[in-house]
């Protein structure tokens, strides 16, 4: 048994060197950088909670995790309710030919996120598709350049957040409803349940670890959010849009900030950190 | 509604979602294909098709090279990150050890945590120890955070493969290694290609520390190239439809070749976790 331990240890040994070098090591020092005030060239000098404070006091920091609030709402919350309604209209039928639907619904998910950010600032630039569109539909007063806006492109970019993850979750969604063992919506339609009850008494428990993946996967992502924000908008027009990752980037790279940086990455790590087990546990409690 | 009408009504929903995935990467198709220097609107199909644009974006605008270095880096990474993986994920799934709680919690919190949490100390570290500007920055990174997701991966796979498999190589006396190469590995084919094809996609986009980490234009990766021809030259708007389109075409290769089984596996995969 000893023997076999030992062995384990040697299996593990490799991955676990390059992980706690390259990516705990760092992590440490994040949070040990963040009680520091330095510029990355002189020597640094402890501050101890002082870049927090800052931190709270800095209002493009602040309206940076704002608008992360506002990318939590267009790339995870309203993702994932699509899913469901398309979902709940599917789970009455078991359709036929979802394999090329899932293929394409799923692009999004493998595509680097700076060519989706290359592709979308075309197509909210003044001539691009969506003013085409809206031209066509009559819409055309309401057309703009998206992105420069100072209203609309905090949404404009929240929508791309929105089409990255739709197909993830009404994918997701779509494989577990078919798993949903049928005879469950035979017993509620003979207890006359109508089309909502049903929702919410067999789609909605079946979904359940569909949905806590849905949620953690696009949480992560809404709150990550660096290549998208840095090509389509870098931030602007103004700060209208920048969201936590580019201000570290700003900070720790061009501004030579790096202790508010990292106090920045830290809140942002616990932040993610706090929403993904929040999220974990409400799917374990209510099994 | 009839059951007829209410399932047409699905099939035209669920097109109308694919077009509006399909419609981005349309517009700047049609805007690459155009002949250079003509007046571009979103979407306008060509006269012709003009290749001029891709010529290009490879020759002038570099994505050459910048794919050269992409593919070093992942074909370090993959490889590298999916035997590191299987090595862990094997102990994990298949031993006891103490210490094995406490060690898998470490591992999820590499499962989490995006590289925003550590570009800056990386960043600086790496300076000192004279690595930026090489590909080892992106490489190691890379690799120590795909270890974990792989790592808990695995252990999923070999926790649900059956225990008499195991069971019979050790009564034949054979050593764990032999175990796990001759009779485990085999049957993980379908867990592993999700695996290495994951890791590929995510060396193959990953944006910020290419960003970040080099600056020699020798060494640039495909998207980090991308990023800043977006910042320089906001004009040649065909030239730059034309590079994002060349980075894609690897991904999207993949991608059609194993995605039956990538979307199965990712599903089930991270339903399970």
């Amino acid at each position: 048994m000893r023997r076999r331990q030992r062995i384990a240890y040697l299996y593990l040994l490799p991955g676990f060197l390059v992980y706690l070098a390259f990516v705990l090591v760092p992590l440490a020092h994040t949070v040990e950088l963040s009680f520091f005030e330095w510029d990355g060239i002189s020597v640094g000098t402890w501050v101890g909670l002082d870049n927090y404070r800052r931190l709270l006091g800095d209002g493009t920091v602040l309206s940076s995790f704002a608008h992360a609030g506002v990318f939590l709402v267009f790339t995870s919350i309203v993702p994932v309710m699509l899913g469901l309604v398309l979902a709940a209209a599917l789970s009455r039928h078991r359709l036929r030919g979802l394999a090329v639907f899932r293929t394409v619904l799923f692009l999004p998910q493998v595509i680097a996120m700076v060519v989706v950010g290359v592709a979308w600032r075309w197509m909210y630039t003044d001539d691009g598709v969506v003013n085409q569109l809206l031209h066509a539909v009559g819409l055309g007063s309401v057309s703009r350049a998206w992105l420069g806006d100072f209203t609309w492109a905090l949404p404009a970019v929240g929508l791309v957040g929105t089409w990255v993850m739709y197909g993830l979750c009404m994918v997701l969604f779509l494989a577990g409803v078919q798993k949903i063992d049928t005879s469950l919506y035979e017993v509620a339609r003979i207890d006359g349940a109508g089309p909502i009850r049903e929702f919410l008494h067999v789609t909605l428990p079946g979904l359940r670890q569909e949905i806590a993946v849905a949620l953690t996967i696009t949480t992560i992502a809404a709150l990550r959010n660096f290549d998208l924000v840095y090509v389509t908008t870098n931030g602007g027009p103004g700060n209208a849009t920048t969201v936590p990752a580019v201000e570290i980037y700003r900070l720790g790279f061009r501004e030579g900030d790096v202790g508010l940086a990292c106090a920045v990455a830290v809140v942002l790590t616990l932040l993610i950190f706090t929403v993904v087990f929040t999220i974990t546990r409400l799917a374990r409690e209510e099994r | 509604m009839s059951v007829r009408a209410e399932r047409l009504v699905i099939y035209v929903i669920l097109v109308m979602f694919c077009v509006a995935v399909l419609l981005p990467f349309v517009s700047i198709l049609t805007v690459a294909l155009q002949a250079p220097g003509s007046t571009v609107t979103g979407l306008a199909l060509p006269d012709e098709l003009h290749f001029d644009n891709f010529r290009r974006a490879w020759t002038v605008g570099g994505f050459g090279s910048l794919m050269a270095s992409s593919a070093i880096v992942a074909v370090v990474v993959v490889p590298t990150a999916t035997a590191l993986s299987i090595l862990a994920g094997y102990a994990f799934g298949t031993m006891r050890f103490r210490g094995s709680t406490g060690l898998f919690y470490l591992l999820l919190i590499g499962l989490v945590m995006p590289f925003e949490a550590t570009v800056v100390p990386l960043y600086y570290d790496l300076r000192a120890l004279h690595l930026t500007d090489t590909y080892w920055a992106l490489i190691l990174p890379q690799i120590g955070l795909s270890v974990a997701f792989g790592t808990f991966w695995m252990r999923a796979f070999f926790l649900s493969s059956p225990k008499s498999l195991l069971e019979a190589a050790q009564l034949d006396g054979a050593s764990t290694w032999t175990a796990l190469w001759r009779i485990l590995l085999p049957t993980a084919r379908p867990a592993v290609t999700t695996l290495a094809t994951l890791f590929f996609l995510w060396s193959w986009n990953e944006f910020l520390l290419a960003l970040v980490l080099i600056q020699d234009p020798d060494r640039r990766t495909a998207p980090a190239g991308l990023g800043l021809f977006v910042g320089e030259r906001t004009v040649d708007v065909a030239g730059l439809s034309a590079g994002a389109l060349i980075i894609t075409l690897p991904v999207i290769v993949v991608y059609l070749f194993l995605q039956r089984g990538f979307i199965r596996g990712m599903l089930e995969g991270s339903v399970k976790g």
